[in-house]
């Protein structure tokens, strides 16, 4: 057999094994994979870890630098540092990656229908946009999270909104390429169904662009979430929140930087994770790169 | 009783220049088992053609025949049954074919969507139709980049047969691969006639690859039908100035016998809201002041049809 | 071929290789010919062979990073291009040796003068004495049946006919002795091919240009050239003159590749085909390159590479059975 004959091998590994090989064989994004996911089971994994709770308050022990028994030091109130660390990033991570999904999910939905069927409802969807995106994303957040109070989810929704019409520009921009694609008039030709093909057809093609943007879009979030925290909004103390830590230690910059620098690097080793991963899996997903 | 006939059909597209007669006023039928060949050059309308008469799109004028049924403005419910009966194969097999979906999960989107087989009956089917055109079993899990033109290609026939169409329209199947490949699956096209009675519309811009196909060939410029005739009659005696030129500009490689070249001038012109009469006319060594008042469709010979005030005097008949 | 060594070009046993994702591409495998001034050769071959990058080679246009020139030597006019640094290099690029590429649509640049981008190729090599290069692309432009008033325009605005002959226009501009075309028309229709074939002609000979003309269309290597070579798998498996190819073919390949074209000259009812696919550069088969798809193949084929004879006169061939019977086919 030659070797061009000898590719064709019954592939009979699903698609999710091909995939996870892919990501294996690209050292950036195992390294990003591999430290989120070590984060993710830190955060998971805290209160097993930690002797101290994240609002315990210890008067004698405030602003205190990195020790022995507080690791990465203590805050104001005598609260262990690395333990907050740990539990924020419970929300920070957790409200982030929700609200991208969410946003995600909507945008998706919206942008394939405006980039398919174009025409007019095209532009009621684009202008509607418009609007929302003329205010900035920031104001619109507060507004929203003010008009529907705080609170985990209401926060989630306040946050995602903001990001919606850059997920819907983009898809509908991917989906106006791919609907010319010859393959989309075969499936017509052979009976498909109009859902079914920007189901099976458009979506899976024009995704891909969504997913480097998603990864970093929780990112960001993280960053937007730490903004309506410092305002009041968003997460209330004592839950700690990197983005409200970060907040919260600005007073402090040039006696205890112990507490800016913690919760900030957290937030650059996830944000970096991310993008790592993000990139690695856009790569990894794509049928027609090299195995 | 032809299976399918086209008379006088038309499709324009409107757009913010002016309407663009994609093919006007297209005549021509085609026995069950048969092919009819259509040839042209880029713009004439071939593949608009192929695909009007299969209502992937609407046409504008005229009417289509299936099987005696007028299948011009068809219900949604008639649609979908005209796709079990009318399929295509498109030229880029590349692009033609889902970059996402394995060669099996093509082959069976057809019958899936058709809802007559359940499971089992599915995989059976599958099978079958790859190895009616000779696609190995190994690789129907690839993706269509993993695979050369040819076998793409062969994918794209597996498709197009898999709800037993009687009539398939062929656009321009073999004009992305290589020679050798050509050849192959200009083969297996025929191989695929013979066994299942297929009625084929094959389009091409290359009169040569359409002969050993076609028993009779129609030839179109910018939409219009300017001659068509039995395949061996329009080679030997080609009576319409374009055909004629057509053909003398195809290169030959049988070098003891030269062609003379007829030289055509200008650019094709454009099809926006063309004027009335021939449209060859602007290119025409022999243009006249006639050529400009709509033109005839005439049975010159016995079954040769010619649309051109000028032919018998051109042709000294 | 048996030229004299004052040929204008030689190439003598050519090597390119790529690397790409760790495996290596046998591109171009000992590939050696020569030509005369104001003599065209065809390069004849399908997809995947190494015509492209026989071209690229001469041209030093080869990708940096992936490929390599694993030995051989490219002389023009006596000097061997492979030796040359870039900037002398430069100056042949454009002005001495030139190429015109497949696609006219990617060829242009989409937002520059079509005007402008022939007298860019004028000023980089010529020395502008009395006429401005202005006047000189004006001057291409009318050469190619493209009216001079339309400098100004954008490639847009052209068809793909046009289109190809600006680039051929821009190839011409500085009177190369060496013109390379890449399946110039193969995106072109026939009657605009045609025209397109005509003009290099005549231009061609108006120059004396010699020109490599890269085609898997046999028809217009017959139209277009004196010398023929069929390439296969990154060799030369047979070359001659286009009668000799033409009404002679030798090799397994070259006669299966006459069988496989409907031609309009003959009837046929069936294609002759040629089994299998063209081999993988990567993993090229051991002995005879063709041996996979020969209907004539025999161990001999299996295990010995043949050597490159002298079947007729001027006419060579890459096959151990022609050669020994010196067959007439």
């Amino acid at each position: 057999m030659s070797k061009t004959e000898k590719n064709y091998v019954e592939k009979k590994e699903n698609r999710f094994l091909i995939i996870m090989k892919r990501l294996s064989r690209n050292p950036n994004a195992m390294f990003g994979m591999i430290l989120l996911a070590v984060l993710v089971a830190g955060v998971i994994l805290v209160p097993a870890i930690s002797p101290y709770e994240y609002s315990k308050m210890d008067v004698r022990a405030i602003n205190q630098g990195p020790s022995a028994a507080h690791w990465f030091g203590t805050d104001d109130m005598g609260r262990d540092l690395l333990t907050r660390i740990f539990y924020g990033g419970r929300y920070s991570l957790s409200i982030s990656i929700i609200a991208v999904l969410f946003s995600t999910t909507i945008g998706m939905i919206i942008g394939a229908a405006a980039g398919y069927f174009g025409g007019i409802s095209d532009t009621i969807i684009m202008r509607c946009l418009d609007v929302i995106q003329a205010i900035p994303s920031t104001l619109l957040t507060i507004i929203i999270s003010a008009a529907l109070g705080v609170g985990l989810d209401k926060t989630v929704i306040a946050i995602s909104v903001g990001s919606i019409p850059g997920t819907v520009r983009l898809l509908r921009g991917t989906v106006m390429r791919t609907r010319e694609e010859q393959y989309l008039e075969a499936a017509e030709a052979i009976g498909c169904s109009t859902f079914r093909k920007i189901v099976k057809y458009v979506i899976p093609n024009s995704w891909s662009p969504l997913i480097v943007s998603s990864t970093m879009g929780v990112a960001r979030t993280i960053l937007e979430l730490a903004a309506l925290s410092y305002i009041g909004l968003g997460v209330q103390p004592p839950t700690p929140e990197w983005g409200a830590m970060l907040s919260a230690a600005r007073g402090y910059l040039r006696d205890y930087p112990h507490l800016l620098i913690f919760p900030g690097i957290f937030i650059a080793i996830s944000v970096l994770c991310l993008n790592m991963f993000g990139d690695g899996l856009r790569d990894a997903l794509d049928p027609k790169l090299k195995d | 009783m032809a299976l399918v006939e086209i008379k006088n059909l038309k499709k324009y597209f409107y757009g913010p220049k002016g309407a663009v007669h994609a093919v006007d006023d297209v005549t021509m039928s085609i026995n069950a088992g048969e092919t009819m060949g259509v040839v042209g050059e880029s713009g004439c309308g071939k593949s608009t053609l192929g695909r009007t008469v299969i209502h992937l799109q609407e046409s504008t004028g005229g009417n289509v025949f299936f099987d005696g049924r007028d299948i011009t403005h068809p219900s949604r419910e008639e649609i979908r049954r005209l796709r079990s009966d009318m399929q295509i194969i498109f030229q880029d097999p590349y692009s033609s074919l889902n970059p996402r979906m394995t060669v099996e999960e093509t082959i069976r989107e057809p019958i899936m969507l058709m809802g007559k087989c359940s499971g089992q009956e599915i995989d059976k089917e599958v099978q079958r139709l790859m190895d009616m055109v000779g696609i190995a079993r190994r690789i129907r899990l690839c993706y269509p980049h993993e695979l050369d033109g040819g076998r793409r290609q062969r994918v794209g026939i597996a498709r197009a047969l898999a709800l037993n169409p009687r009539f398939i329209v062929c656009d321009e199947p073999v004009s992305a691969l290589d020679v050798s490949i050509q050849a192959q699956v200009l083969n297996l096209l025929m191989d695929l006639q013979e066994e299942h009675n297929l009625a084929y519309m094959f389009i091409t811009h290359n009169m040569a690859v359409g002969r050993p196909l076609s028993p009779e060939i129609l030839v179109l410029y910018l939409g219009q039908l300017v001659e068509t005739s039995p395949t061996r009659e329009l080679f030997d005696q080609p009576l319409h100035p374009y055909t004629k030129a057509l053909l003398s500009a195809i290169p030959t490689t049988d070098i003891l016998h030269p062609r003379e070249r007829i030289v055509l001038k200008g650019e094709i012109t454009s099809p926006i809201d063309p004027e009335p009469g021939c449209r060859f006319a602007d290119r025409c060594i022999h243009a006249a002041e006639a050529c400009r008042r709509p033109q005839q469709l005439e049975e010159v010979l016995p079954n040769h049809f010619v649309s051109c005030c000028r032919v018998r005097e051109l042709n000294q008949m | 071929m048996n030229k004299s060594d004052s040929a204008f070009l030689k190439v003598e046993d050519l090597v390119v290789e790529y690397k790409t994702g760790g495996r290596i591409v046998h591109a171009v495998n000992g590939v050696s010919f020569a030509l005369e001034r104001g003599e065209t050769l065809g390069l004849v071959g399908e997809t995947g062979a190494g015509k492209t990058t026989i071209a690229k080679a001469i041209l030093r246009v080869l990708p940096d990073a992936q490929a390599r020139v694993g030995r051989g030597r490219i002389v023009l006019e006596g000097t061997d291009l492979l030796k040359l640094g870039e900037p002398a290099m430069r100056k042949v690029r454009g002005g001495k040796v030139t190429m015109v590429f497949q696609d006219p649509m990617t060829a242009l640049n989409p937002i520059m003068k079509v005007g402008e981008q022939i007298s860019e190729v004028v000023r980089k090599h010529q020395t502008l004495k009395d006429r401005t290069s202005r006047e000189i692309a004006g001057d291409m432009l009318e050469m190619v049946g493209i009216p001079r008033a339309r400098y100004n325009e954008y490639p847009h605005q052209f068809s793909g006919g046009m289109k190809q002959r600006v680039v051929i226009a821009m190839a011409l501009a500085c009177n190369p002795q060496l013109l390379l075309a890449d399946e110039p028309t193969t995106a072109l229709d026939v009657t605009i091919q045609a025209q397109v074939l005509d003009m290099i002609d005549d231009l061609k000979k108006r120059h004396n240009t010699s020109m490599i003309l890269i085609t898997h269309d046999l028809g217009v290597v017959a139209r277009m050239c004196e010398q023929v070579a069929v390439v296969y798998a990154g060799e030369i498996v047979e070359c001659g003159s286009r009668e000799e190819v033409f009404l002679h073919p030798s090799h397994p390949y070259t006669i299966g590749l006459f069988g496989a074209i409907p031609d309009l000259s003959v009837d046929t009812s069936r294609l002759a085909n040629i089994e299998g696919l063209p081999p993988d550069p990567t993993d090229l088969p051991g002995g005879c390159c063709f041996h996979p798809r020969c209907p004539h193949a025999t161990d001999r084929c299996r295990k010995e590479k043949p050597a490159f004879a002298e079947v007729r006169p001027g006419h060579f061939c890459s096959c151990c059975y022609v050669a020994a019977d010196q067959k007439e086919v």
